[in-house]
Formats: C-alpha cells, sequence, structure tokens
C-alpha cells in the first residue's frame, strides 16, 4: 500500500529549492549549523578504531531483519502484548491517525505531551489530533520552537536547524515564553524559558505520545534515545503512553543494540554517548504509564522492502549524518524537499514510500558526490539508490529522446566521429564571434550558462589529431 | 606493457589537450601509448541519468575495444569511476578490463611506480579533489604526490577542498539554481587561495568551476592537471 501523509512533496525539488536559495540568512544559519555538527561528527568517529566494522555490523543486522520482517514483527507483537501492551497494525497515515485519536478520546484526554519522533511527523498526527479538537505540545527543545512558530520541522535531528538564537528568541516573545528583563538570545536562558513552560504540561499530561528508534522482537522493548530528559519525563510521568513505530524500527535481540547505541550518538550529535536510553518493556504495575499501546505502522514500507536496490533505505536509523554532509541539503535546507524526510535519505525514501508526483524529483536532487554514503553508519549506498530510482522513473520525452540519439552515436565509430566533425564545425564561427567561452547558450541548454560560461569544441579534435601525429 | 588511452568523449571534443597531454609523459617516461580508434563514450552520463539501456551497448563497446591491453589510461576521475565501479554490476564479464582501467595518478603511482614526471610548472596551483577522484576511486595523496614533484609549482591548500563544486552531470541543468549555489562556493575558495590555476582530474568538473570563474571574471585558470605534468 503506498504511503501517505508528509512524506508527498507539493512542489517539485528544483520549484521548492528556489525559493530557499533567495534566502541568504537560511543559507548562513545552515551553513554553520551543519559544519559546526560535521566537524564534531568526523572527530568523534574518529576515535573509534573500529568504526567501519561497527557499519558492516550495523547493515548486516538491519538487512537481516528486512529479510524477515514479518517473523520477526510476529515475534514483537507477541512478547509485547505478553508484556501488557497493545498492539495495533495500521497500513497507512490516515490508519494510524485514526488508531492514535481514538485512543487519546477514550482516555478522556484534550491535551498530550509528545516525545521528539520522526513517526508521528510523517503521520501528520498532530494534525490530526488538532482536527479531533486535543492539543498536542512537542516537548522537544527544537520541536517546540518549530510547533511554536506555526513551522514545519525542516531537519530529522534538529527541527530548528534553519534559525538562529535571535529568531528563536523572537518566536519564544511572540509565545509569551519570555518575561520582559529576560528578552536575551542565551541559550541557556531560552532553554529555562522552555523548561518552565513544559514543566506545567509534564505534570497534568495523561497521556504521553512517543516514537521509538528501535523495537526489539524478542522482549517486546522499545527504546527512545534523546538529549534533553524530556522523552523521559513523557515515556514515565502520564498514565497512558501510545508509541508510533514504523515496522522497520525491528532489531532481533536486546543484544544486537550494543551496535547501535555506539553508531547512533556518534553520528547524529557527535556525542559519544546520549545522555539518555529509555527503554520500556509493557507494562509494570506501579511504575510509569499502565495503559501502553504500540502502532506498528507500514505507511510504504513494504512497498520499499519489494524493491532489492531501494530497500536498503529502510535501515536508516534517522541519524541525519548524511544531511549534515550534504552540500545540496546545505544550500536549500529540509523545507524544499517537501517531506519530513529531507536530504539524501529524503530523496531516496519518500520516492520509494509514497511514489509518483513531485517526488519523482527528488532522485535528481544530488550532485552523487557520495558524502552520504561514506557518513552513514549503516552503509545505505544511496548514490546507488539515486541512480536506481532514476532507472525505474519516467523520462520527459524530449530528454529520452537526445539521449538515444546521443547513444547510438557514439557507439559507433563512424558516426562518432562525424558528429565530432559535424560539432567542430558548427563551433568555428561561434569561436570567430564570441571567443572561447559563451555567456548564452539557446534552450534547453540556457540552464548552464544561467550560472557559467560554456567552453566551445576545440578546433581538432583529440582523433584528429592522433590521425595526424601518429598516422 | 600495452598501454592504451581511453581519452573519454568530453575530452576527444572539447579538450583534446588533455589526451595529448597525458601521452606526452607516458612517452616522455619511456612507454608506447596506443589509442584504439573503436573507442566511445563510457555512458556515465546516461547510466547516472536513469538510462541504463542507452548505456548499455556504450559499455560493451568499451569492454570490446579495450580488452587485450594490459593498462588502460582515462585522464578523468569520473569516467575511471563508472568504469571500475559500475561496468562489472552492468554486464558480465567487464570485471578484468574494468579493473585494469586506470586514473592517469593511479597508473603513474601505483603501476609504474613514479612520482616525479619530470615536469616544470612554475606557478601557483590550487588543487580540487573532484567527489569521484575522492570517495569513488580513493585517489587519496596520489595526485598530490605528482605535483608536488614538478618543479617550480606552488601548491596551496583550497579551503574546504572536499566539497563538491556542483556539476554532477546533468544535475548541473536540472538542478541549475542548487549548482550555481555550490558553485560560487567553490569559486569564493579557489580566490581566497590567490591560486593562477585550479587543478583536477576531470575536465567537467573544472569546465563547470572555469565557467562560474570567467564569468566572475577571476583570473585563476582551470587546468587539468596531466597538462601540468606534460609540461
Ligand atoms: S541514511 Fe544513513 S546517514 Fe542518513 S539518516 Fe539514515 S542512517 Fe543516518
Amino acid at each position: 500500500m503506498t504511503g501517505t501523509g508528509n512524506i508527498v512533496a507539493r512542489l517539485p525539488f528544483p520549484v521548492a529549492a528556489r525559493k530557499e536559495l533567495a534566502d541568504t540568512q537560511l543559507r548562513a544559519n545552515l551553513r554553520r549549523a551543519t559544519h559546526t555538527i560535521r566537524d564534531k561528527r568526523l572527530r568523534v568517529v574518529g576515535e573509534v578504531p573500529d568504526w567501519e566494522e561497527l557499519r558492516v555490523a550495523g547493515a548486516a543486522i538491519k538487512d537481516d531483519v528486512l529479510a524477515r520482517l514479518p517473523e520477526l514483527l510476529e515475534r514483537f507483537e507477541a512478547a509485547a502484548t505478553a508484556a501488557g501492551a497493545t498492539v495495533h497494525w495500521a497500513r497507512d497515515a490516515a490508519e494510524a491517525c485514526t488508531v492514535v485519536t481514538d485512543l487519546v478520546r477514550r482516555s478522556g484526554a484534550t491535551e498530550v505531551v509528545k516525545v521528539k519522533s520522526m513517526a508521528t511527523q510523517e503521520i501528520g498526527l498532530n494534525e490530526a489530533l488538532e482536527a479531533a479538537g486535543i492539543e498536542a505540545v512537542e516537548t522537544d527543545l527544537a520541536e517546540l520552537i518549530v510547533q511554536l512558530a506555526g513551522d514545519t520541522p525542516s531537519h530529522i535531528l534538529v527541527p530548528a536547524i534553519h534559525y538562529n538564537r535571535t529568531q528563536i528568541r523572537d518566536i519564544f516573545d511572540r509565545n509569551g515564553l519570555l518575561s520582559d528583563r529576560a528578552r536575551t538570545d542565551d541559550p541557556p536562558a531560552l532553554a529555562e524559558a522552555a523548561r518552565r513552560h513544559l514543566r506545567a504540561k509534564f505534570l497534568s499530561a495523561k497521556v504521553g505520545i512517543s516514537g521509538a528508534n528501535f523495537a526489539v522482537a524478542d522482549s517486546g522493548t522499545l527504546v527512545v534515545v534523546e538529549s534533553e530528559g524530556n522523552g523521559r519525563m513523557c515515556l514515565t510521568l502520564p498514565e497512558t503512553l501510545i508509541s508510533v513505530v514504523g515496522i522497520e524500527k525491528i532489531v532481533p535481540t536486546f543484544r544486537d543494540l550494543e551496535v547501535f547505541l555506539q553508531l547512533l550518538p556518534r553520528s547524529s550529535t557527535g556525542e559519544r554517548m546520549n545522555p539518555y536510553t529509555s527503554l520500556w518493556t509493557g507494562v509494570t504495575p506501579g511504575d510509569g504509564p499502565q495503559t501502553v499501546h504500540i502502532v506498528l505502522v507500514d505507511n510504504g514500507r513494504t512497498d520499499t522492502l519489494a524493491d532489492e536496490v531501494g530497500r536498503q533505505a529502510l535501515r536508516c536509523i534517522r541519524c541525519s549524518a548524511c544531511l549534515n554532509v550534504c552540500p545540496v541539503y546545505e544550500r536549500v535546507g529540509g523545507h524544499a524537499y517537501g517531506s519530513v524526510y529531507p536530504g539524501p535519505i529524503g530523496a531516496i525514501l519518500s520516492p520509494q514510500m509514497s511514489g509518483g508526483g513531485a517526488n519523482r524529483t527528488l532522485p535528481y536532487a544530488s550532485t552523487l558526490c557520495g558524502a552520504c554514503f561514506d557518513a552513514c553508519p549503516v552503509r545505505i549506498n544511496i548514490p546507488e539508490v539515486l541512480v536506481h530510482l532514476r532507472q525505474i522513473g519516467k523520462h520527459p520525452p524530449a530528454e529520452r529522446a537526445a539521449m538515444r540519439a546521443l547513444s547510438w552515436t557514439m557507439r559507433d565509430r563512424r558516426r562518432y566521429a562525424a558528429a565530432l566533425r559535424l560539432a567542430r564545425r558548427s563551433a568555428a564561427p561561434v569561436r570567430w564571434l564570441a571567443g572561447d567561452r559563451i555567456r548564452h547558450l539557446p534552450w534547453p541548454l540556457s540552464a548552464w550558462t544561467r550560472f557559467r560560461d560554456a567552453p566551445l569544441p576545440a578546433p581538432e579534435s583529440f582523433r584528429d589529431w592522433w590521425t595526424r601525429a601518429h598516422g | 606493457m600495452r598501454i592504451a588511452l581511453f581519452v573519454t568523449c568530453v575530452n576527444d571534443l572539447v579538450f583534446p589537450g588533455t589526451g595529448r597531454a597525458v601521452v606526452r609523459v607516458l612517452e616522455r617516461l619511456g612507454h608506447t601509448v596506443e589509442f584504439p580508434a573503436e573507442q566511445g563514450c563510457c555512458g556515465q552520463m546516461h547510466a547516472n541519468s536513469g538510462y541504463r539501456d542507452e548505456a548499455l551497448p556504450l559499455v560493451a563497446n568499451y569492454v570490446k575495444t579495450f580488452d587485450g591491453y594490459d593498462a588502460i589510461v582515462g585522464p578523468s576521475g569520473s569516467c575511471v569511476a563508472m568504469i571500475r565501479d559500475w561496468y562489472p554490476k552492468l554486464v558480465s564479464g567487464a570485471d578484468a578490463v574494468a579493473a585494469r582501467t586506470y586514473e592517469l595518478s593511479e597508473l603513474l603511482v601505483d603501476v609504474l611506480g613514479v612520482t616525479d614526471v619530470g615536469a616544470a610548472f612554475p606557478h601557483r596551483v590550487t588543487y580540487h579533489p573532484t567527489c569521484h577522484g575522492l570517495r569513488m576511486l580513493r585517489l587519496g595523496d596520489r595526485p598530490y604526490r605528482l605535483l608536488r614533484a614538478v618543479r617550480g609549482l606552488e601548491l596551496v591548500d583550497l579551503p574546504g577542498a572536499e566539497e563538491c563544486c556542483g556539476f554532477g552531470g546533468t544535475f548541473a541543468m536540472k538542478n541549475a539554481g542548487v549548482s550555481g549555489a555550490m558553485l560560487a562556493d567553490k569559486c569564493a575558495s579557489i580566490v581566497d587561495t590567490g591560486a593562477e590555476y585550479v587543478a583536477a582530474v576531470d575536465n567537467s568538473c573544472l569546465a563547470h568551476i572555469g565557467g562560474g570563474l570567467s564569468r566572475t571574471r577571476v583570473k585563476a585558470k582551470p587546468i587539468h592537471y596531466a597538462e601540468i605534468l606534460a609540461s
């Protein structure tokens, strides 16, 4: 079943990118943030002597999971149920939202506290809850900033990466989080303001909603990895906990976490270890939430799994290292990708999960420079998948005709030599008029000369020179 | 050793000087270079743009043309990466000829064991390690070692050297805006070095960078490093 929700781009990437490119403040913010975090990542990754082995191990565990996903999911369901949780299944975003909304309604709550989670962003849960008259409060600092700004996240890990601290101060101020004497853009002061704002919500909320970084099949355990501790509050204080989990989050055994809890923090925040790792298995009487629901979401993942080349995208552990090293992401930010999954991983994940429409332009939003593959902790060969998606996608008829003609010409020696001669001859008068560099080419090549001069064919091709010089 | 030159289509048409430079360097080192006239395009543009079927005849032509040689040298990082990394996945039986295809610095340093090719180039030069040379071929310091051995050449570090210049084949056309933004940053870094020349292993990236530099009327000139080694 095709995925729906916030993974479907509304505008083609080049069009969406144009708007973002024009925002010089955005570009400066992104450049500073991504470079800081990528340098930090490089440093801490360099400390681990067996980093490459860890990457290989991470990829192997996930591949094994993908190879026997149905079996592992059933095992997870059985274990979680035995531990006192209720497991629900959702085929797409709409179904997942309905399940969660009904559960919240039945609890009688009108307000829920949320742990930052990509799955709930993906299915558009906050919008669905709002439509049902339920207020969802984001408790992750960056996610809260985005929510207060009425904006959408632009990064997997740092949803507010596109703002600098002055902009954040203004957002807080507009929402009444800052007292008059505290109109500062000092980060600790801003964090303190958020803390005060959230404290009351934590204590009053009856329902918490989370995602999960990992789901252990053997024990039915869910794992959330975070930096701020707000997640742990949401996971322990409310009476009811609802966790929305993508079906690819499974790992077979508890021991497998050893690999990922090393790979994830270093790749994502550039930390040796993340400050908070919370694990919960069903219900423990008298301790933590007494009602636990787990919603397992497909939303296009089974479709993705069916593609032998493309399925490696499901190994992703959402560390965002590929975003931080991507030169395209650095220039346009997350919104241009039109999906909650931006950057290189988004360029392969969104089109596979949801297919069609503007998402078809995403596999072309890359120079295939390969920086993402080098950074990925689970060795997803993103350039390979990008090329694969370009191959199975539709092509513009004019481009297809040109590519066919070029291929036909270049596979035959005589045709090729004749074409070279023709190109050279047509260039001669242009050279006479314009010199060696061309400032304006006609459409469709005008895209090239918008930003750069174009070179002309040389007066003598290499093969003509060779024949002349070597007989 | 029978060394064949795979000049690549872009060099054949637009940058024949690079092909001549490779011949010159290898002949100066005492080798004979052959140029099989049946050769065409490696098919990279087709394959990377999603035209696998159109790439296949070009791949087959390459394999047939170059099968009998001990070493094939291609003065283009991205074409050699295409041949070495993709050919074995595209057609069966391409492994051997793909493995014997070298980028110039690999042939010189690894196969022929030379770093000093007897060149002299008294200029300030900076080097841009193109993405395919850097991350697919893993050329590492080979081109730097060759350039450092050139007499009179002053090699200056390029800030943010490992960042993509924004060319990416059809990316430069399909996403011209983003490509232009990446190019502007790359050109600014080149200007910062104060170099007279920016060298690379790939004329496609250099055409893009050179086009940007000439648009902003910066004096730094693009040059394929084979042409420095041939001087
Ligand atoms: S694709 Fe790899 S690098 Fe990118 S977010 Fe996923 S795990 Fe991290």
